[in-house]
């Protein structure tokens, strides 16, 4: 039952095949048994848990439910969720009751789901291997000696060891795709502003979408019907029409044009995963599709440009945690600013402090204009080439990740390198487009490589449709390390 | 040496809204402690900024009233800086592209007219409040300030003495209540004053070091604070010394300003476009209807009372300090309207007095319009005198007899003796009855004929038309 | 472009983040790092472009002037580190 898809679940609640109940245990009980080993959840509360499965038997009961009422979805601890301990894998909030909901939450809430559990993560969200978590890293099911990715690593993690249906993350510079590729998930961010980010912790406000971690293209398309919806209580929520993102799966693929940046297919992407992403990109030849080479000039600037702006963004939006309304708050100190100082040095681990430094300097007197303006220039030039690119193109397809999961404190020393493992996705993220990543094979050490699929704006329904085009002659989805 | 002194304020209003400017909170003032203080409000982690449209609507006013520029788009920022009423760890405020730019406001001083140039005017959140008393040895924060929309209004440097700054400062406040979008309550903070001073040799264009006082919660210790900061960067460059640029605090009880900070540790506060809020546009069609529901403003009311109803440009200003001393006004002298100045003198004179005596607005004035002008009107057909007329004034104020002018003048018997040929008889028997008096008169003593008028008046218990009098006593006297 | 201890301990106290020599000088060299990586936008000529601060072309939406929140101090409070006579308290604060 723990591989079934949320289409085969909804249909089994609705059937009463099973409740929702016993859905939430059974998988209440993988928790117990393997979150010692993977650490995938920071947060598991098994009576709020089977409180909301009981509410949803009785939404089932009297017919009143969704396609998701009574399934269980793991939750990033990016999330505020009203009575949860919610942590952003952050010793700064370790204490931290969140009073509210988050609009996610609330969407969930609504449409019946159960809420499994809050996952692991990196520290607000700054990492790309889950091992700035203050709860302790995340291994990656396939192999426990590799990295999960990150910051969505515990959701990853909870999707591919099938520890949760399904899970949400949050993307700023590639937290759903990098760590889905690595774990051999599907994952979608969806374009900037059509999730709330209304309770969702920020790391950089412009960057930051949150959106579903699964099995399939089919289990993103009934969660994204979930989660997106405007928000009024977010000035950056879209105001649009109600979509079913799920309207387009079962469209033929014949006649799309599928664009492959010259420069994501040069050097830096390993051997192994090229082999994996040309056999995939081969299946959609078969499936119709005609492949074009673009060309994205500025790609390269992508990591120097999110390097400035989501750190700026992030030294500011971190300075809320001062120990003052909620949160850690140093033991002894000798006066205010030295509460302040011995607090943040506290609640904040490296790789946090290091990035509210960059982005401190780079908002500073005297450097404005060299690193935070020229960044937001530049931004505009990358979002420029892919205005020009989608003129050739209904799709672009290339790598998400330039190797396959490397090992745990294999970067972790190395900021640098550390930052390279974004160099596909963070694109998506300063452009606002929408992007996903879908398991295409396995690579070196037997490990999940994942297929980018970057959308127009606005165009979920179709990336979810090309998605699982491919998904329906290929069993990667299918495949579990358990 | 001769100095000029050059001084330019920078305005914090709170606007009037009833929600704070990026939360549903309340704005009210005097809650208990963090009781209007939302989870947007306290900066918990993910909420997020959401701009109250009457807050933009109020700016947008203010920016009209002045014939300043309304920018559009316009930009947040954030300004960021580390302290305890300060939730987000920074501000949420304009830096480029404020709302309003430009403008300006006419000011007088002893009669002469200025034009004070307004730099700029942006939209921003207030801090909260730190209150000082000792909770062992701590203190305790309340944030239900924190949010408030405020106003920020920067003139330019162009006025050149505390009697300048505060006719600034007291038209700036005028006119905010006049449009409604502040309360002015200076007590309770709403209308906040913080001066930039500089001194610099008469004729040198280049501006001096300046100096920021802060702190200024009155028009009275805007103008002393002024006046001691003034002298202070006088003695100290006439001994030779520099100007510091710095922040300084002015101390009521001391009647002095100290250094609160210097340059060297002013904040570096990282302004940047806020990534929450997006650009705010404001189209045409939004300001063209703002612009019909502005009252007619107090620059040009006043102009017109000098040409509608001749009055002189002191009492025109004084009738338009504010608006409902203006309407008051006007809803008078349409009852009256040959006698303007009538209104305008008791409405300054009586009316004004009586309610800073109690204490009270015009607004809840015991005495209206309407009533007012009953009263006047029968100084003006002859019916009492002025003298009279402030007893029938005191009557209607306690409420006696409903108010009713003519009532009051009957129960009390102040009608007026305007009858010439009483009068012709009066003055007859007065003069029979002094005739040392009116001997002294005829040979040279003027004095004498104020003691004749007296002596009439007394007869007649002040009720003769003291006009009549006079004129019958003249004619009399010259036979 | 070369960052100093100096400029480390600066803009860590602008953050307001403790720091001692030894903390400087690591996170020196490591912020040196990069900052090399991002000092190859300079490369790039993108003084005609515009800057961008949105993905979307959108505007600021406005709310209208009503008040929706009720009192929640008492749950907000019981987060907090330290209250008391509902005021939240930090060491003294001198003006």
């Amino acid at each position: 039952m723990f591989n079934a898809s949320l289409k085969q679940l909804s249909s089994q609640l609705a059937e009463k095949k099973i409740s929702s109940t016993e859905l939430t245990t059974e998988f209440l009980n993988r928790i117990k048994k393997f979150n010692p080993e993977y650490n995938a959840f920071i947060t598991v509360n098994e009576d709020i848990s089977l409180a909301q499965a009981q509410a949803a038997d009785k939404m089932l009961a009297s017919g009143q439910a969704g396609p998701l009422t009574g399934i269980p979805i793991a939750q990033k601890d990016i999330f505020c969720a009203k009575g949860w301990l919610t942590t952003c894998g952050s010793k700064m909030l370790s204490n931290f009751i969140s009073p509210y909901d988050a609009g996610v939450i609330e969407r969930f809430n609504q449409a019946g789901t159960v809420n499994i559990g809050k996952t692991n993560m990196d520290e607000f969200a700054m990492g790309s291997s889950n091992e700035t978590s203050f709860y302790g890293l995340v291994k990656n099911p396939w192999d426990v000696a590799a990295v999960p990715g990150g910051s969505s690593g515990g959701a990853a993690c909870a999707v591919a060891a099938r520890l949760a249906p399904a899970a949400t993350g949050t993307d700023t510079g590639g937290s759903i795709r990098q760590p889905a590729a690595l774990c051999g998930i599907s994952g979608i961010k969806p374009t900037y502003g059509l999730v709330s980010r209304y309770g969702m912790i920020a790391f950089a406000s412009s960057l930051d979408q949150g959106g579903p971690m699964a099995k399939s293209a089919e289990d993103l398309a009934l969660l994204l019907n979930v989660m997106v919806g405007f928000d009024p209580r977010d000035s950056t929520s879209l105001q649009r029409d109600v979509e079913d993102y799920a309207r387009d799966l079962q469209k033929p693929l014949a006649g799309l044009r599928i664009g492959l940046p010259k420069e994501y297919f040069a050097e830096g992407m390993s051997k192994d995963v090229e082999s994996a992403i040309e056999r995939a990109l081969d299946e959609y030849r078969k499936l119709g599709a005609e492949m074009i080479e673009v060309s994205l000039p500025n790609a390269a600037l992508s990591i120097p440009v999110y390097y400035v702006l989501a750190p700026a963004e992030a030294s500011s939006n971190l300075s809320r945690f001062d120990g003052v309304r909620y949160g850690h708050r140093a033991q002894s100190y000798s006066d205010l600013g030295d509460m302040y100082r011995k607090t943040r040095a506290q609640g904040f681990g490296a790789e946090v402090k290091r990035r509210i430094l960059i982005g401190t300097y780079v908002l500073s007197h005297g450097y404005y204009d060299a690193y935070y303006i020229k960044a937001q220039k530049l931004r505009r030039l990358i979002a420029q080439d892919f205005t020009a690119a989608y003129q050739q193109c209904d799709i672009i397809m290339g790598p998400t990740t330039p190797t396959v999961a490397f090992n745990l404190g294999e970067k972790s020393g190395d900021p640098i390198q550390m930052y390279l493992s974004d160099i596909y996705t963070s694109a998506a993220n300063l452009t606002g487009l929408p992007a996903m990543s879908i398991p295409v094979g396995f690579g070196d050490k037997n490990r999940p490589v994942g297929l980018h699929i970057i959308g127009n704006y606005f165009m979920e329904a179709q990336m979810l449709n090309v998605a699982h085009q491919y998904q329906q002659i290929t069993d990667w989805h299918l495949q579990s390390p358990v | 040496m001769q100095w000029e002194i050059v001084i330019g304020l920078e305005v914090h209003t709170q606007l009037s809204t009833r929600s704070k400017i990026f939360s549903g909170a309340s704005t009210a003032y005097g809650a208990p402690p963090n009781t209007q203080a939302c989870v947007i409000d306290l900066a918990l982690p993910g909420v997020l900024p959401v701009l109250n449209k009457g807050a933009v609507e109020r700016a947008i006013k203010l920016g009209l009233s002045v014939g300043a520029k309304i920018n559009s788009p316009s930009i947040f920022a954030r300004k960021n800086y580390f302290y305890p009423d300060l939730p987000k760890g920074y501000q949420i405020s304009q830096y480029e592209l404020p709302v309003v730019q430009g403008g300006s406001i006419q000011i007088q001083v002893d009669g002469v007219e200025k034009n004070i140039r307004l730099t700029r005017a942006h939209l921003e959140e207030d801090a909260g409040k730190s209150l000082h008393e000792d909770f062992h040895g701590m203190s305790g924060i309340d944030l239900n300030r924190a949010g408030t929309p405020l106003l920020e209004i920067v003139s330019e440097p162009d006025m050149r003495s505390s009697a300048e700054a505060v006719a600034y400062a007291k038209t700036l406040h005028a006119l905010v209540r006049w449009i409604g979008i502040c309360d002015g309550n200076m007590q309770e903070g709403s209308f906040r004053c913080d001066a930039n001073v500089s001194v610099r040799p008469r004729g040198m264009e280049k501006l001096g070091t300046r100096c920021e006082i802060k702190n200024l919660n009155s028009f009275r210790f805007l103008e002393k604070a002024i006046d001691f900061e003034a002298r202070r960067q006088i003695e100290i460059l006439e001994d030779g010394g520099t100007i510091r640029q710095e922040t300084r605090l002015y101390d009521a009880n001391k009647d002095e300003t100290r250094t609160m900070r210097t340059k060297e540790d002013a904040n570096d506060y990282r302004y940047f476009p806020d990534p929450d809020l997006l650009p705010l546009e404001i189209p045409q069609h939004w300001i063209d209807r703002i612009k019909h529901t502005l009252p007619e403003l107090p620059q040009v009311r006043r102009d017109r009372y000098v040409s509608e109803f001749a009055l002189s440009a002191y009492d025109a200003s004084a009738l338009t300090s504010s608006r409902e001393t203006a309407d008051y006004f006007e809803a008078t002298v349409t009852q009256l309207p040959a006698q303007a100045k009538l209104c305008a003198n008791w409405i300054m004179g009586e009316i004004s007095g009586q309610l800073n005596k109690e204490g009270i607005e015009i607004a809840a004035c015991p005495i209206n319009p309407e009533q007012l002008a009953a009263l006047l009107a029968r100084i003006s057909d002859g019916t009492i005198s002025g003298k009279a007329a402030k007893t029938v004034f005191e009557s209607m104020w306690n409420g006696e007899l409903d108010k009713n002018v003519d009532a009051i003048i009957a129960a009390k018997g102040l009608k007026q003796i305007s009858d010439d040929s009483a009068i012709e008889k009066l003055v007859d028997q007065v003069l029979a009855a002094n005739a040392q008096q009116v001997a002294d008169y005829r040979n040279g003593k003027e004095k004498a004929f104020n003691s004749l008028i007296g002596q009439i008046m007394k007869a007649t218990q002040g009720k003769a038309n003291p006009a009549q009098v006079n004129a019958m006593l003249k004619k009399k006297l010259a036979e | 472009m070369t960052l100093t201890v100096n400029d480390v301990k600066r803009i860590a106290d602008l953050a307001y983040i403790e720091i001692n020599e030894s903390e400087a000088k690591e996170t020196l060299i490591q912020l040196s790092g990069i900052f090399n990586l991002i000092e190859t936008m300079q490369a790039v000529d993108a003084s005609t472009v515009e800057p961008m601060s949105h993905a979307q072309s959108v505007v600021q939406r406005l709310r209208e002037d009503e008040v929706t929140e009720t009192d929640q101090r008492e749950l907000c409070q019981s987060i907090a580190p330290q209250v008391e006579a509902g005021l939240y308290l930090v060491p003294q604060v001198i003006e």
